[in-house]
């Protein structure tokens, strides 16, 4: 039993990626994320590792990757504005199978389409995690190198402002996952010469005399890789039983959903959640369960409503979902803004609850984009 | 010319790792290969590449490199994208697939986790001097030990012949149909003197395929590069002038002659940083033609003297 310290949550995240046996880190700074590369930088080292302060987020995504062709435990990280630099390479380390963790310290949960959709191009699916907070960081981020090695997919960790820079009191612990087989499919140069030379490619470019896809065959093999990924879909669900109304949410913010919930349950209110701790795959049959019986389905994400669009797929027109969230930051747009406090929270789930309009986010009405008369459009 | 001994006559001496070239013929004639050579890292001497074009021959160079200086069981090759890639396949060399223009970055990474192997790159101009440019730049600057292997043929031969950044002033490519002007695309970038003023880097050198001589300086500069990451002295860098029949829209059989005419003329062959010594491009020029000058002034004279 490893004695519980107050721990910075990058700090958390780090010492479990070093405990996954993560031995390659290269990461370009930028806010919320950069504390996780401050702390790989400095832990690394004494763990026998690399941590490289890469010239942008393209050298750092490339750097992972050619670490962890080499069978390394290997990750990078930013928030969402380096990943989108990233995202040419993590559409095509799924095709490579390149098994590299990457961490998402977001600005706010606006990156859920870039984290489950990809801003990258073809046909691709990276396995997205999502802690609620630190203890829970501890355990996503040892099932993230898990996964991605299990799978041979590159891994997404889906954070924010408050879960790294939240000090909490955890104990960093191995946890017990299955041992998974040797990696003979990456390189280390000493097949070179041996006529059983290996090659770890995007683009199914096999060796002379060995197995070779070719670009189609290695797109139709990723295609039929990824929905036995959809497996590995993990989710939390609270008050369900008889919920009225359910309220979907993730990440740092569904603490507070939950908080609200146990406390509108208190005063007799039958409210129930659905947290998704995988955000792809999607739980949608838990959605689809929970929707079946309710009377109103809510979305609280801190975004202008992406994570919505999920639960309406889930809800299958059982249920009407409706967006109950909203864009809301601190004045530097990388923090945690106002519509993040219970009573708000509390306010927007008892107004879908009641069926009443959702409430303005105190101080948010000045912004409120104003129809020009040009802009008005004739009922279809 | 070449660092190993070139057979006089028809009859190589045999079981010699390396080419044979019969040089019996007057100096009018071209060498002739007289021995089949297929170097040990090939799997197969069959290519889908263009006829005439360079880039077989720049991969049979540093391959003969590899196996000559014994580091074959430690070879990785990170490939970027271009014609060169289809010997991803056909090259017995552990192999790290890349995206357009990262090779560096991610040979970086293997050789940090694998700091004992032989990391080099393979990619062409547009891979490295168009879409990667800041990837070799710093990979350089941080004197990563590896080694960087650029095809430098001045086009994009894989989408049928367009301007690179090493394309030379007047070439005349699909999206430069008057020729390369400078007023409008700019100059050619001359990669490795760029590359040669970086602390970190150790080793840089720009040879040519497009003769005999050209092919055994070129292995000679490959090996130097490697000897350098082996010793870990810092990063290393080995441009190969080669030629594109097929992207410069000239016969076949003109490729050596135009690639001499055009981007040797440019991107000179030489050493360009040799033990912490500098030469720029330009001087290698005005050495060039100082030697040119030399020859015809000797030939005036009555005859060349060696």
């Amino acid at each position: 039993m490893t004695e519980r310290v107050l721990m910075e949550g990058s700090e958390a995240l780090v010492r479990a990626s070093l405990l996954s046996g993560c031995r390659f880190f290269a990461g370009y700074p930028m806010t919320p994320f950069t504390e996780i590369l401050e702390h790989f930088a400095e832990l690394m080292p004494e763990h026998g590792g690399t941590c490289i302060n890469a010239e942008s987020e393209l050298e750092a995504v490339g750097m992972a990757w050619g670490a962890a062709a080499t069978g390394a435990r290997a990750a990078t990280g930013s928030t969402g504005q380096g990943l989108s630099l990233m995202q040419e390479s993590l559409s095509e380390a799924t095709l490579a199978e390149v098994p590299i963790v990457v961490f998402n310290m977001a600005r706010s949960q606006g990156d859920y389409f870039q984290a489950t959709r990809g801003g990258g191009h073809g046909d691709y699916r990276n396995l997205v995690l999502a802690p609620q907070d630190v203890r829970e960081g501890i355990e996503l981020v040892q099932l993230a190198f898990h996964l991605a090695d299990k799978w041979r997919n590159p891994a997404l960790v889906y954070g924010d402002y408050l879960l790294a820079h939240t000090q909490e009191s955890v104990a960093v612990e191995p946890s017990a996952l299955p041992e998974l087989p040797a990696k003979d499919w990456a390189v280390d140069g000493s097949r070179t010469g041996s006529r059983r030379s290996g090659a770890v490619t995007p683009l199914g470019l096999g060796k002379l005399g060995q197995r070779d896809l070719g670009q189609e065959g290695k797109a139709q093999y990723i295609a039929t890789k990824m929905p036995l990924l959809e497996r590995e879909v993990r989710v939390e669900t609270g008050f369900l039983d008889d919920a009225e109304t359910v309220i979907v949410a993730f990440g740092s913010p569904a603490r507070f959903v939950k908080h609200a919930i146990a406390r509108l349950r208190a005063e007799g209110h039958r409210i129930g959640y659905v947290r998704p701790i995988t955000l792809w795959p999607f739980p949608y049959d838990i959605v689809r369960t929970a929707a079946a019986s309710a009377r109103a389905v809510g979305s609280f994400e801190i975004s202008s409503g992406q994570l919505v669009d999920d639960v309406r797929i889930g809800a299958a027109g059982l249920a009407p979902v409706t967006f109950i969230g909203g864009v809301s930051s601190d004045h530097s747009g990388f923090g945690v803004g106002r519509l993040l406090d219970v009573e708000e929270v509390s306010a927007r789930i008892l107004a879908l609850h009641e069926g009443r309009e959702q409430p303005v986010v105190p101080g948010y009405g000045e912004f409120t984009y104003q129809l020009a008369e040009h802009q008005e459009v004739a009922a279809p | 010319m070449s660092d190993r001994p070139v057979s006089g006559g028809a009859a190589g001496p045999s079981g010699a790792a390396g080419p044979v070239l019969d040089t019996s013929a007057p100096p009018s004639q071209p060498a002739r290969l007289v021995e089949a050579h297929r170097p040990e890292l090939l799997l197969t001497e069959e290519h889908s590449l263009c006829p005439g074009c360079g880039e077989p021959l720049a991969v049979r160079v540093f391959l003969d490199a590899i196996s000559e200086l014994g580091l074959a069981s430690q070879a990785i090759a990170v490939a970027g994208i271009g014609c060169y890639t289809m010997f991803s396949g056909t090259m017995d060399v552990d192999l790290v697939q890349a995206l357009h223009g990262r090779a560096p970055s991610v040979a970086t990474g293997v050789k940090r986790m694998l700091p004992d192997a032989l990391v080099f790159t393979l990619q062409g101009d547009g891979d490295m001097v168009n879409e990667g440019l800041q990837e070799v730049l710093h990979t350089a600057a941080r004197g990563e030990r590896v080694t960087c292997i650029l095809l430098n043929n001045g086009v994009f031969g894989e989408t049928g012949g367009h301007m690179t950044a090493t394309s030379v002033i007047g070439q005349r490519t699909k999206n430069t149909l008057d020729g390369r002007d400078a007023r409008e695309h700019g100059y050619p970038i001359l990669i490795g003197d760029l590359i040669s003023r970086l602390e970190g880097a150790a080793y840089v050198a720009r040879g040519s395929v497009h003769n005999a001589g050209g092919v055994a300086r070129t292995k000679r500069m490959c090996r130097r590069a490697f000897e350098t990451q082996a010793a870990g002295e810092g990063f290393s860098f080995v441009e190969v002038l080669t030629m594109c029949p097929t992207g410069w829209f000239v016969p076949t059989a003109d490729g050596p002659d135009e690639l001499q005419r055009t981007l040797a003329e440019v991107h000179v062959v030489g050493e360009l940083k040799v033990d912490g010594r500098i030469r720029t491009t330009q001087e290698l020029h005005a050495e060039s033609l100082a030697k040119q000058r030399e020859v015809e002034a000797q030939l005036a004279a009555g005859g060349l003297h060696e």
